[in-house]
């Protein structure tokens, strides 16, 4: 089945689209919402625009859409993107990184379904330390490139996605009750490789934006 | 780990997409799994009658909103109207419970959360509480089975005189405890 990834270019997107590619499914294309709004509702915003680069290594068509980042005026921008992608790559189905959000997935549901499309959310409801164990179990090298909650802070932008990150994550779920794969927000990732790549992608350059506790890192890449 | 006690639980796989094991039937097993409690997973293709005399329980999972397949395959279901033992559907294992007991399928979608009124405690649950649906159908139910549910969308229901159970939301995501209820039956 010729499937188009919700991408964004962090660890869920990424591993979901590994998972639909490993148990069979074509990855026809990627797709991309670029939010104006840094606190979109429905679209991880760190760094997106180099998802262009992700798309290259990966050997995968990206449609790019942009979005004002309006809540529920961009699901109609998301909704066009998903009818480019069945029209241009007879996408039947869509394949997304939800896990816990319903907000999230029950309005992609709502596209797919409208679009008479397949939905996959291969990561739903799936333990968040497991997900942070199958990124270094699958061998992806993923940095934090935003931190969003209180205690994190500025000196967790570029950190690996490793057993040390792991460990330190979970004492900070069991202390602040932080969601140890940030998918409440607390921190977004971006994917330097993976078994999808066809290289590992190098960080050229970077700049850091925010304060105390909301910080985001834009990367060259 | 620990040695799981207790009963033996099958696990039915609906789905007709491999990649929605992980969405419908993976949820189910860990909630098993961090309990405890045994388990085997089987898809109804391949289910034989030695499963079905190993299980203690049964839970029939859900599916994708596009998937009805398993409807055009009702008759691989069949072994339910015999079935003594205490069953759980989900989703769309409710609409095979409900569509072998003899009901009729009819056709409402909701996706998301929704709140719902019990009116009679049903697995632990005897008032409002939100829920996570995600169905193009449901089944009205015959007579052989009691609705436990407020309003006309049969979300909650059990046999007059068997454990077989339906809902029609997904407790997995939201009222995970409905589960280990049906368990502990």
């Amino acid at each position: 089945m010729k499937l188009a990834v919700l991408f964004s270019g962090g660890k869920d997107s990424v591993l979901s689209a590994w998972l639909a590619k490993k148990n069979g499914y074509e990855l026809s294309c990627l797709v991309s919402v670029v939010s104006k709004n840094k606190e979109s509702f429905m679209f991880h915003t760190p760094s997106i625009s180099m998802v262009k680069v992700q798309a290259k290594v990966m050997d995968v068509p990206l449609i790019l859409h942009e979005t004002e980042g309006v809540k529920e005026k961009e699901l109609i921008d998301l909704e066009n993107a998903l009818l480019k992608a069945k029209n241009e790559f007879g996408i039947e189905g869509v394949v997304s990184g939800a896990v816990e959000s319903v907000y999230q997935s029950s309005r992609v549901q709502k596209i797919c379904n409208r679009l008479g499309l397949e939905c996959f959310n291969p990561l739903w409801q799936k333990n968040q330390m497991e997900i942070l164990d199958d990124l270094i179990k699958e061998n992806f090298n993923v940095i934090i490139v935003g931190v969003f909650a209180y205690p994190l802070d500025k000196s967790f932008l570029g950190r690996k996605i490793d057993k040390k990150f792991v460990i330190e994550v979970e004492k900070l779920l069991n202390k602040f009750k932080i969601n140890p794969a940030g998918e409440g927000g607390e921190f977004e990732s971006f994917v330097l490789d993976c078994p999808l790549f066809k290289s590992e992608l190098k960080v050229k350059s970077f700049e850091d934006f925010g304060e105390e506790n909301s910080w985001r890192r834009e990367l060259e890449i | 780990m620990e040695e799981g006690v207790g009963d033996m639980i099958l696990i039915i796989n609906v789905c007709k997409e491999k990649l929605h094991y992980f969405e419908f039937v993976k949820p189910i097993e860990d909630i098993l799994k961090k309990e405890n409690v045994d388990f085997f997973t089987k898809h109804y293709l391949e289910l034989t009658k030695k499963d079905l005399i190993k299980a203690d329980k049964v839970i029939i999972c859900g599916t994708s909103l596009k998937d009805n397949v398993f409807v055009d395959n009702i008759e691989k279901f069949e072994w339910i109207r015999d079935f003594e033992k205490p069953l759980l559907g989900i989703c769309a294992g409710m609409q095979i419970v409900g569509l072998v007991g003899g009901g009729k399928l009819k056709m409402h979608l909701e996706i998301g959360y929704f709140y719902e009124d019990f009116r009679k405690k049903f697995l632990g649950v005897n008032e409002e509480v939100e829920v996570y649906h995600l169905h193009n159908n449901y089944v009205d139910f015959s007579d052989e089975f009691e609705i436990f549910n407020k309003g006309e969308v049969v979300q909650a229901a059990k046999h007059k005189l068997k454990d077989i159970y339906g809902v029609l939301f997904h407790p997995e995501v939201r009222n995970k405890k409905m589960i280990l209820e049906f368990v502990k039956i």
